[in-house]
């Protein structure tokens, strides 16, 4: 077996997932360490040209007009050493009517002071569907710094939906920051879902701007905090159409001295369109806990689960 | 035998009288009612029971089997043995129905297929759903029982278990009391409905945060009809509560 091909497989290895998906001929991939392409394979209707680059890796992927891509294709993002930047640049195209889904692993097990920046660009033509799932896999200590942004094009009758967890290990800091623009009939899911400990940081910006007829929008924020650290979302929504409709949703749990805000910013500039939010901060639901400690579980169990459903649901 | 003994407790809260020196004692593997007038102070005395937070301030005593349960928390009365069905179950978003059944799995109750199958609703579409809102008030209803039916505490406690459902989960409800009571636990129902009532087999009436009476189904269901304990109190509804 060869070193990169090692390396393909440690990565997976912490994020507690076997390398099947590595040996599957109908599975893309692109494993990336560092700035190091360990792994690649690709199917019909994927083009993915990825550049080493000093600090990371471009990578320009597009998928071809009307090519449905069957099977999640795995990204993965690690870097074992301790120390160090990686920066990833994408640049996105899912050609009209097209589709994929790609499951996006960021996994840093050693971290002791790392940063890992995304700056994405990411066109979704007419018709076609983008689904992105980027889950992150932390050192329970260590100090990392995780800056994705991505600029979002979601064109006539396409659809984009993103999520983002980070729900082991430290989370560091945490800065997302995406916007994204809607055209007709288009359809966009942001979700967002991190669990912050000890003096952790997080920022989430989360932008959708609902331009065409009949767009909508959903943004979904799930964040629970303890100890010391802190969260900050801002979820913006503004719709300009007809017929756009739109719906913000921020929930967070704090415990300890951790601190929260939500900032759901919702603006309508058509008569016609209709965007709604939510927020709710506060510590554990005291019905729900005290049900889960009617069935004999402890207050720290009790609480372990609540959480753990926050973060976990749709 | 009391499997649990109030013995004078009171309540207050923000400085209003809620429970007013109540002496009862709950036999054994009975089933019994509590009605009332709404706020008699039913639903209160069984969150006194349970220890739940704001409600653990009392005088007076508790007794589970004879000890004492004043200082013991939710979770530590839950362990010995005593358990809540609320009137409107909490929701837990993220959690599935699965999820939420597992927490509440002791070794001597049913299994969760089979607390499924006795609440009537099919294991294999409802243990993955949430447990949270997208659920119906009836559903969830039927869950709570399932959760104490997996769980098989002594002392059930329903707060207006047929509230909100319609007659075919009624019928579910009233399978899983007999099952409950079948395997051992000892139920406190309350209630507004006749319907339970006539399932229990002993009852107490409440009013002013006091027990006023006590006996057989056929004496407490006079307040059903219209004949009203003689009651100090002038404000009880004797009316419209029956359904």
């Amino acid at each position: 077996m060869d070193d990169r091909r090692a390396v393909a497989q440690t990565l997976y290895k912490t994020m507690g997932l076997t390398d099947a998906a590595l040996n599957d001929p109908d599975i893309a991939h692109l494993v990336i360490n560092s700035n190091m392409v360990v792994a690649s394979h690709l199917v019909e209707g994927l083009v993915v040209e990825p550049a080493e680059t000093q600090n990371g890796v471009r990578v320009t992927m597009r998928v071809l007009a009307g090519h449905i891509i069957q099977k999640p294709v795995h990204l993965c993002f690690g870097m074992l050493p301790e120390d160090g930047l990686q920066e990833i640049i994408m640049d996105v195209t899912i050609e009209e009517h097209a589709s994929v889904s790609i499951l996006a692993h960021c996994t840093f097990p050693n971290a002791k002071n790392i940063t890992h920046k995304m700056e994405a660009v990411i066109t979704i033509k007419e018709g076609a569907s983008y689904s992105y799932l980027e889950r992150h896999v932390h050192a329970a200590s260590g100090f990392i710094t995780v800056l994705p942004h991505a600029i979002v094009t979601v064109e006539k009758n396409a659809t984009f939906k993103t999520d983002f967890e980070l729900l082991r290990g430290k989370a560091g800091i945490i800065d997302i920051d995406y916007e994204t623009t809607c055209y007709e009939h288009s359809h966009l899911e942001m979700n967002a879902k991190v669990n912050g400990i000890q003096d952790d940081a997080i920022t989430i910006r989360e932008t959708g701007h609902l331009n065409g007829e009949g767009a909508v929008g959903v943004l979904t924020t799930r964040i629970a905090v303890r100890d010391t650290a802190q969260a900050t979302v801002y979820n913006t929504l503004t719709a300009h159409a007809a017929y756009a409709r739109g719906h913000v949703d921020c929930k967070e749990i704090i415990q300890d001295r951790a601190t929260a805000k939500a900032i759901p910013v919702v603006e309508v500039y058509h008569p016609k369109a209709h965007v709604t939010h939510e927020a709710a901060i506060g510590s554990v639901d005291d019905k729900q806990l005290q049900t889960l400690m009617a069935r004999g579980l402890s207050e720290d169990e009790a609480v372990d689960l609540i959480i753990q459903g926050l973060l976990s649901g749709s | 035998m009391a499997i649990l003994k109030l013995e004078n407790v009171s309540l207050s809260l923000n400085n209003k009288p809620i429970l007013d020196s109540i002496s009862v004692d709950f036999w054994e593997g009975y089933i019994h009612a509590i009605v009332g007038p709404n706020g008699a102070g039913k639903s209160t005395l069984s969150y006194v029971i349970m220890g739940l937070n704001d409600y653990r301030t009392i005088s007076g005593t508790l007794y589970f089997k004879n000890k004492p349960i004043n200082e013991l928390s939710v979770y530590q009365r839950a362990r010995l043995g005593i358990s809540l069905a609320w009137q409107e179950p909490a929701r837990f978003e993220g959690l599935t129905v699965y999820q939420y059944l597992q927490a509440s799995k002791k070794d001597n109750g049913l299994s969760i297929e089979e607390a499924m199958d006795v609440i009537g609703l099919p294991a294999q579409e409802y243990l993955p759903r949430a447990c949270d809102k997208t659920l119906s008030g009836g559903e969830r209803k039927r869950i709570e029982l399932a959760s104490l039916l997996v769980m098989q505490p002594e002392v059930v406690l329903l707060d207006e278990p047929d509230s909100g459902i319609d007659v075919e989960a009624l019928e579910r409800i009233f399978d899983a009391m007999a099952i409950l009571k079948q395997r051992g636990s000892t139920i406190i129902t309350i209630t507004h409905s006749m319907a339970v009532l006539q399932k229990a087999e002993h009852a107490f009436l409440m009013c002013h945060g006091n027990i006023i009476d006590k006996g057989g189904i056929d004496k407490i269901s006079g307040y059903f009809e219209n004949k009203c304990i003689p009651c100090d109190h002038k404000n009880i509804p004797i009316s419209g509560e029956a359904r």
